[in-house]
């Protein structure tokens, strides 16, 4: 695998394919970004300059394990719950930016857009939504880094909110807007499921910013970038929205 | 072919998992890297992947490579009945004599086709982390969804520690095969053309 037993003229050539590929879109570029270009042509056979290629195809079967994912999934199997005692404090700060970077939104002129394949349009105040029906659970988040930590969210069952806002049942896909720039998506039966909430407070407190003020939604069955915080709007249709990460390259359904 | 060691279905499984096994573990340790949990990361420079969202594309399609090839190896050996007759019984006290004659150069390799007890423990041994590295696998990416699995494996945590033994396992099962290989060439033909 040592780069330096590549042959100098495959060398020269990999330098060549190198310089190329920097000019190209950044987007291109992930698959090899600083692995060595050598370990990448003897482990596949052939130059990077099939990689785009092979950007499509690994693309391509991640689509299919959207699918499989979405075959999986039991709408009644619920994520383990733990005590109290088993929270992790302090529970980590994570995004897709510095903590300093985190946005303030004012919570009095707040208002929730909604909009797409539902029924009732009008905008959430947050008294509003502290009016529904509250719950609350102590859950695991896992990152995709790999790391995960629990915490407790407590809000409204978003199912109950979809039905309030005569939301379509039988849409695909519900999309989020954040105050942050974050955009993410997600699957209507992960959506109805009885563990997904939008969440209004952390650890019994109002959720502060660095954890999605005014309001995060928060599901034991998604991985962490599937879990949007600072929403500003929510909209359900039949077309896949994609997301920040998951249009750079990380698995759509993200589920766990 | 009563010359014929290894059957194409062997030959054809055998790269495919080696090709799977080498893609999981270069993708894997760009993925550990985004969180490690010893006190060392693998040098970006052999992983594979370039990011995390990269790696995982590799990893989350090498992963049916695995799975395909591995079943069909498993499954292969099992029904023909290969699984008994080359691979058991391995007894320990076969496996320390074998050794013994394997460090003192006094093993003897007339028959490619035949393993010696430190082969026979080693093909199983790697079979196991195989089954292991799958089912933590499993766990790691729809824990939700293998509730069983994750009681069995310590949790969502302890899997992932598992699935880093496995590859452990793996990596130290790849070089001692390697250089076997280059010890005894010969070896490797049968691999290639089934004699």
């Amino acid at each position: 695998m040592k780069t330096d037993q590549t042959p100098s003229r495959e060398r020269a050539d990999l330098l060549k394919e190198a310089e190329r590929l920097i000019e190209r879109t950044p987007r291109r570029l992930f698959l090899t970004g600083a692995v060595s270009l050598g370990g990448l042509a003897m482990l596949t056979g052939c130059s990077p300059s099939a990689e785009p290629r092979t950007e499509r195809f690994l693309r391509a079967v991640s689509r299919w394990n959207d699918r499989v994912q979405a075959g999986l999934f039991d709408p009644t199997r619920l994520a383990p719950t733990y005590p109290e005692s088993m929270i992790t404090r302090p529970f980590p700060f994570n995004a897709f930016y510095k903590e300093d970077r985190v946005p303030h939104v004012d919570g009095t002129d707040y208002r929730l857009e909604v909009s797409g394949l539902v029924a009732d349009r009008h905008r959430w105040s947050l008294e509003e939504l502290r009016a529904l029906p509250q719950t609350s659970q102590v859950t695991r988040h896992i990152c995709v880094e790999g790391w995960s930590a629990i915490g407790k969210w407590g809000g409204v069952r978003f199912r109950t909110f979809l039905e309030r806002i005569g939301a379509d049942l039988t849409a695909s896909f519900i999309g989020f807007k954040c105050s942050d720039g974050y955009h993410t998506s997600i699957d209507m039966p992960t959506a109805l499921h009885p563990q997904t909430l939008l969440t209004l407070t952390y650890d019994g407190e109002v959720l502060p910013p660095r954890y999605g003020f005014p309001m995060k939604l928060r599901m034991p069955t998604k991985l962490g970038y599937k879990n949007p915080k600072h929403i500003t709007a929510i909209y359900v249709t039949n077309t896949n929205p994609g997301g920040y990460w998951e249009d750079l390259g990380y698995n759509w359904f993200g589920g766990s | 072919m009563s010359t014929v060691q290894k059957p194409v279905w062997l030959r054809l499984t055998h790269w495919l998992n080696a090709v799977a096994i080498v893609v999981l573990t270069l993708s894997g340790w760009r993925i550990y890297n985004a969180s490690p949990f010893f006190d060392f990361s693998f040098d970006r420079d052999y992983t594979l992947g370039g990011w995390l969202g990269g790696a995982l594309l590799w990893h989350f399609a090498a992963m049916w490579l695995l799975g395909a090839s591995f079943a069909i190896y498993l499954l292969a050996n099992l029904v023909g009945g290969r699984l008994w007759r080359q691979f058991l019984p391995v007894s320990p006290a076969a496996v320390v004599s074998d050794l013994v004659a394997a460090l003192s150069g006094r093993l003897v390799h007339d028959d490619s086709g035949r393993y010696n007890a430190v082969q026979k423990l080693a093909y199983l041994g790697v079979m196991v982390l195989s089954v292991l590295a799958i089912a933590s696998g499993l766990v790691l990416w729809k824990s939700v969804q293998f509730p069983l699995l994750r009681t069995l494996l310590g949790g969502y945590d302890n899997a992932r520690v598992v699935h880093f033994l496995a590859m452990a396992g793996f990596v130290a099962f790849f070089a001692v095969h390697v250089v076997m290989v280059a010890l005894v060439p010969k070896s490797l033909l049968p691999m290639i053309r089934g004699r």
